[in-house]
Formats: C-alpha cells, sequence, structure tokens
C-alpha cells in the first residue's frame, strides 16, 4: 500500500525554512510516484516559498492560517495537525527544535507511537520502518511503527532537498484551524545579535576545543567560516563551560547533533560524548598537534600540527581556491 | 510547591555498549549505570525551587527495573523528599511510558512536573510533551533559563539562531535542557539521609504500544582515514583533498 504523507513544514522570519525542502525530500522518496505528500504550512500570513513547495516534491500545499500563528503555537499547531491526520498513513516533522516539541504533542493527542530524530525511512509490508541512533550513536536501532498515522522525526541534514522542479505547479489550498486552547504562548524570540548559520543546519561546521586556548582565538575559527561561506561555528563542552561560546553552539551529547557534509574539529581531543554529535557527519577533518588525539580515529583527514599555525593557513588556502571558482 | 521529578536510570554516556544476542537490546552485563544527564538538570532545578519557596515536597519518580532503586537513592540523596518506583521493564514506545507516569501523577496535586530533554540512552525525547497533554498541562520543553513568579513560568528555550520566550500559568510540566543550572553532588549527609527516606515500589503494568524494535547493529565504520600531513605544508594537500575526493568544498 502507498504512504499518504503529510509532511509539517516550518516557517521563521515570514519564510519556509530548509530543513521542510529536505523533509520533502524524505517524504517524497518514501511515498514514491504512488504515494502522495501533502505539506502543511501553519501561519499567520502566507510565507515566502509556500509556491515553491510543490517544486520541493509536494502534491498539495496545506495552509492554516490563524493570527496567533506569526510564532510558534504549540497547543494550536497540534490541535491542527491532529485534525489533519486522519486520511494519512504516514505524518513527518523535522526533527528541530520545533519538532521535537511539537512531535510528541501530536502523537499524544493521536494516541500513536513516535518514532524521533530518525536517519532513514523505509516502507515494509505498508508499515513504516525507521531507522534512528541511539545511545549516542553508538548504536543504531530500527523500529517499526504500527499505528496508523505513524509519526517520526526525521533528522535535519540527513535528507538533501530536491532539485527543484518548477513543472511541478498548483495552488495552495486553505485548510481550517480548529478552536484551541494555548495553554502556552511564545512571547518573543530573541535573535541573536549578528544572525548565524545554526551547527544543526549549516552544510559545514567548524568547531573549536581547548586547544584554541582563549575565547578571543575563535576568530581564527570565524575567519574560515567566512571564507567557507556556508559554514557555522561549534564548540566542545568544555569551551562552552568555560563560558566561551554558547551553548546553542556546543555540539555533543549534552549540545545538538549535527549531521553536515563537512565537519571541522579544531583543537578538539575527540572525547566520546563529542564524536556522539558529530559521527555522522558526511566528511571529518581534525587539526591537533597530538597525533594521538582519539578524534584522528574518526577523522577522514587529519593534520598534525599548530592549530594557531594551520588555521590560518588553511583560510588562505580556501579563499584561494573560492576565487579561483 | 509540590514538584514531581521523573528520572530514568541509563547506562554511563562513556560506556562501551554491546548488543546483545537478541540483536535488539544491548546487554546489560558489567554495564555501568548511572542517573540520565538531563535528569540531573530537573532534580537541582525542583531543589532550588522547593528552597526558594521555603517549603513544598519534592517526589522523583521513575520507570524501570528494581534496579532503578539505586537511581532514585541518587536523587534522594541530592535532596529529594521522597520516591516512587514504578516498576516495569519499560517500553520502546515512549507514549506507553508517559501513560505510566501520566496515570500516577494525575490528582497529585503538583505544581510542576519536571522532567529531563532526552533520555541519553532511547534518544526519544518525547515523554515530558507527552504527559502534558495527556495530562492536560501547558508544557515547554528544552528549558534553559527558567522563571517562577505569582502562580506563572517564564522560560527559555533554545531554537535554530534564537530563544524562544515561553509563558504560561502553573501547574505545568517542564522539560530540562543543559544551561538550566549546576546540579549538585549528594553530600555524605545526604547519602546517608537517603537511605531513611521513603521509597514506593509499584508494579505497573504498560501497554503493548505502537513501536516493535526489529534490531540494534553498531553503527557503521567510518573507513579508516589518515593523517594528510604535518603542520602548514598539509594544507594544500588537504584542501585539494577536500575538492577532489570528498567533494566537499
Ligand atoms: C555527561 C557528559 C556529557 C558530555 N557532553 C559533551 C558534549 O555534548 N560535547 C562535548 O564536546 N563534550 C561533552 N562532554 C565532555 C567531554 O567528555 C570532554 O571533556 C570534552 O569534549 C573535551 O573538550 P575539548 O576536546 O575541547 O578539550 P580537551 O579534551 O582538553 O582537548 C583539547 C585538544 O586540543 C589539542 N590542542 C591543544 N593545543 C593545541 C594547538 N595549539 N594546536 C592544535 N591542537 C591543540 C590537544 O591536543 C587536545 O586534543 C561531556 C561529558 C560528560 C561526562
Ligand atoms: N523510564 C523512565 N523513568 C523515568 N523517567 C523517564 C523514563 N523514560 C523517560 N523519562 C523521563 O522523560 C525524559 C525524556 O525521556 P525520553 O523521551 O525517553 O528521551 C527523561 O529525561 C526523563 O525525565
Amino acid at each position: 500500500m502507498a504512504a499518504t504523507i503529510l509532511a509539517v513544514m516550518e516557517t521563521r522570519d515570514g519564510a519556509v525554512r530548509k530543513v521542510s525542502q529536505e523533509l520533502l525530500a524524505a517524504a517524497r522518496e518514501l511515498a514514491g510516484a504512488a504515494g502522495s505528500v501533502d505539506a502543511v504550512v501553519l501561519a499567520a500570513d502566507p510565507p515566502t516559498g509556500v509556491d515553491a513547495l510543490r517544486a520541493f516534491g509536494a502534491d498539495r500545499v496545506l495552509l492554516a492560517r490563524h493570527p496567533d500563528f506569526a510564532r510558534y503555537n504549540p497547543d494550536g499547531f497540534a490541535t491542527t495537525i491532529g485534525s489533519l491526520a486522519g486520511g494519512h498513513s504516514v505524518v513527518l516533522f523535522a526533527a528541530t527544535a520545533t519538532g521535537k516539541d511539537l512531535a510528541p504533542r501530536v502523537a499524544a493527542k493521536l494516541g500513536v507511537g513516535l518514532a524521533s530524530d530518525v536517519t532513514g525511512l523505509a516502507l515494509r509490508d505498508g508499515a513504516l520502518v525507521a531507522t534512528r541512533p541511539v545511545y549516542a550513536g553508538r548504536a543504531i536501532q530500527q523500529v517499526k511503527l504500527r499505528a496508523a498515522p505513524a509519526i517520526a522525526s526525521v533528522r535535519p541534514n540527513a535528507f538533501q532537498p530536491r532539485a527543484r522542479d518548477d513543472s511541478r505547479t498548483g495552488g495552495v489550498e486553505a485548510v481550517t484551524v480548529p478552536a484551541f486552547e494555548a495553554r502556552v504562548t511564545v512571547q518573543s524570540v530573541k535573535a541573536p545579535e549578528k544572525a548565524a548559520l545554526d551547527v544543526t543546519e549549516a552544510p559545514i561546521v567548524v568547531s573549536g576545543g581547548r586547544g584554541l586556548k582563549d575565547p578571543a582565538n575563535f576568530k581564527l575559527l570565524e575567519e574560515l567560516a567566512e571564507a567557507l561561506g556556508n559554514a557555522a561555528v561549534g564548540a566542545s563542552r568544555a569551551v562552552v563551560d568555560a563560558g566561551w561560546r554558547d551553548h546553542a553552539a556546543q555540539v555533543g551529547q549534552t549540545g545538538k547533533t549535527v549531521s553536515p557534509g563537512l565537519y571541522i574539529a579544531v583543537g578538539i581531543s575527540g572525547a566520546i560524548q563529542h564524536l556522539a554529535g558529530m559521527r555522522t557527519a558526511k566528511t571529518i577533518v581534525a587539526i591537533n598537534r597530538d597525533k594521538d588525539a582519539p578524534i584522528f580515529k574518526i577523522a577522514d583527514y587529519g593534520i598534525v600540527g599548530d592549530l594557531f599555525e594551520v588555521l590560518p593557513r588553511l583560510t588562505d588556502e580556501i579563499k584561494k581556491v573560492r576565487s579561483e571558482k | 510547591m509540590k514538584i514531581a521529578v521523573c528520572l530514568k536510570r541509563v547506562p554511563d554516556t562513556v560506556a562501551k555498549i554491546t548488543i546483545g544476542p537478541d540483536r535488539k537490546t544491548i546487554d546489560e552485563t558489567g554495564l555501568k549505570f548511572v542517573l540520565n544527564p538531563y535528569d540531573e538538570f530537573a532534580v537541582e532545578e525542583a531543589l532550588a525551587l522547593k528552597e526558594k519557596a521555603g517549603a513544598g515536597e519534592t517526589v522523583a519518580c521513575s520507570l524501570g527495573t528494581d534496579a532503578a532503586q539505586e537511581t532514585l537513592r541518587t536523587a534522594l540523596a541530592m535532596g529529594i523528599d521522597r520516591a516512587v518506583l514504578l516498576q516495569s521493564p519499560g517500553s520502546p514506545d515512549g507514549l506507553e511510558v508517559a501513560r505510566a507516569f501520566a496515570a500516577e501523577l494525575k490528582g497529585g496535586g503538583y505544581d510542576l512536573i519536571l522532567f529531563g530533554k532526552l533520555a541519553v540512552d532511547d534518544y526519544n525525547q518525547q515523554v515530558g510533551p507527552m504527559v502534558a497533554e495527556l495530562l492536560g498541562l501547558p508544557c515547554v520543553s528544552s528549558v534553559a533559563r527558567l522563571g517562577i513568579a505569582d502562580g506563572g513560568v517564564e522560560a527559555e528555550r533554545e531554537i535554530e539562531g534564537g530563544v524562544e520566550v515561553v509563558v504560561c500559568r502553573l501547574p505545568a510540566v517542564l522539560t530540562c535542557e543543559k544551561g538550566l543550572n549546576n546540579p549538585r553532588l549528594p553530600s555524605l549527609k545526604g547519602i546517608m539521609a537517603a537511605k531513611k527516606k521513603p521509597l514506593e515500589v509499584k508494579p505497573v503494568s504498560l501497554g503493548a504500544g505502537s513501536i516493535e524494535v526489529l534490531g540494534l547493529e553498531y553503527p557503521a565504520e567510518r573507513k579508516a582515514g589518515r593523517i594528510v600531513g604535518e603542520g602548514t605544508d598539509a594544507v594544500p594537500e588537504l584542501v585539494r583533498l577536500l575538492r577532489t575526493e570528498a567533494k566537499v568544498l
């Protein structure tokens, strides 16, 4: 039996987020040609990018508008998605800060189980089978979801957005937002002074650890990130605990799990709790002066050396090749 | 303030995980277990809030086998007043666990029910919000900063590239993120006192749930990497490999 999928889109500052395009790719792959993908957008006003959702894989685009949906509204969103879930065999969320808050609420409302933070999805005998890292990535679990709908949240960067296909066109259908009781209110969203890419969503992450010696030296990583263009700066717990970087940048078991295309670990020893957060990166580079540092065991490419010499050189070299392109 | 804290016994975060002969669960032989790190933040928050209020009761609740009594004793040693063990082997379906907690906590007169953000074994990150939903209570998840005054909650949670400020009324369910506080260590006096604190054991039976574990495997070994070279001389070769071999630049 083909899957009928409801994919929950996310917006921020009036635009559909890139993770939602990834989610559509995951949904489309699962649905195949025989199944269907409904993308649902919850917003106060139609966000930028809503017209392109079909081009990224949706068959129908549903818009649930409500004046209180200008920001995330946990109870309103959960009620609306709960009301739309009927008639779908699968409901998918992005495993973002919002998705991880919202998915369990919807699952509990519908009385069905939830597979969180999955990195793979398949249909087996009509049932959803999800692959998900457990034990901080030290084991990979496969679970079958027997309930209807089957609910899962999909880890950012686990799927790549599909190439935009502008031959897939069509309108946006308005759907009703049922009455809901808002038990919690998102009063405001504080954005950092300098808008930065989040480590969970950036295609490239450059992370620094205690080897950087001083918070001011993170400037070296910021310069490298800037030279790379689409990179975010991450950190080990040691430097977050020392107050050098925000917790939002922490990669690892008690920080964020990232799966970028390229992860560059600089002055990070590679403790198991750090590896838990980045071992699914596609390519890992380590720069460390200790040739026996555990990070080299999982790095694809390593440079043994003093980061204070290697980093500026690397930034220069990246600038050079990027200007050649 | 009457506060419940749900806490889980989990394998130590540095322990080597061995997959059991059933290829579905882990082999627990010789494995060291600890209080789930995020639940430490929940315990600390409960203790600090009660101390600030000057009166109240803190109750720790765990669902697990008898072995979880040790984890509950840790919370009692940190200062929690009493503990309840919902005795059960557990379930891969977080909703079944949530249902057991909801049944236990319903009508308990709690102002706050605290959870960790995530259990570092199953990585579900779901039980807290599910319990809130089942009890019809407001819920803020992954709370990194918290203020409580006049029956109202103001909490901050990290989102990608920002911080959400969320408000609600008590009673409420919160799940605790790292950074919320610095958990205290059990004192020697606390450890002695914990032995005499009440720990009630209640057998529960969970529903079958809708999630079935098909298998558990080790992650694919990353193919052996290599040291490109030493010092700045290795940089051009690294960049070349990133472009032509890994194709990430
Ligand atoms: C429950 C629990 C949860 C945890 N969660 C996390 C987590 O989420 N994330 C996390 O990162 N950690 C976590 N940790 C901490 C983890 O165990 C390590 O302590 C931490 O990752 C170490 O950080 P580091 O690599 O920056 O520092 P260190 O281990 O001190 O490593 C510094 C490295 O820098 C290198 N170095 C020094 N100077 C130079 C130089 N000039 N040039 C090149 N290299 C240099 C050194 O050789 C060394 O390898 C957790 C621990 C526990 C117990
Ligand atoms: N078996 C359990 N016993 C006690 N608390 C639990 C249990 N399972 C989950 N929790 C609580 O729910 C939080 C999130 O767990 P999970 O949804 O499994 O990642 C944990 O940090 C605990 O506070």
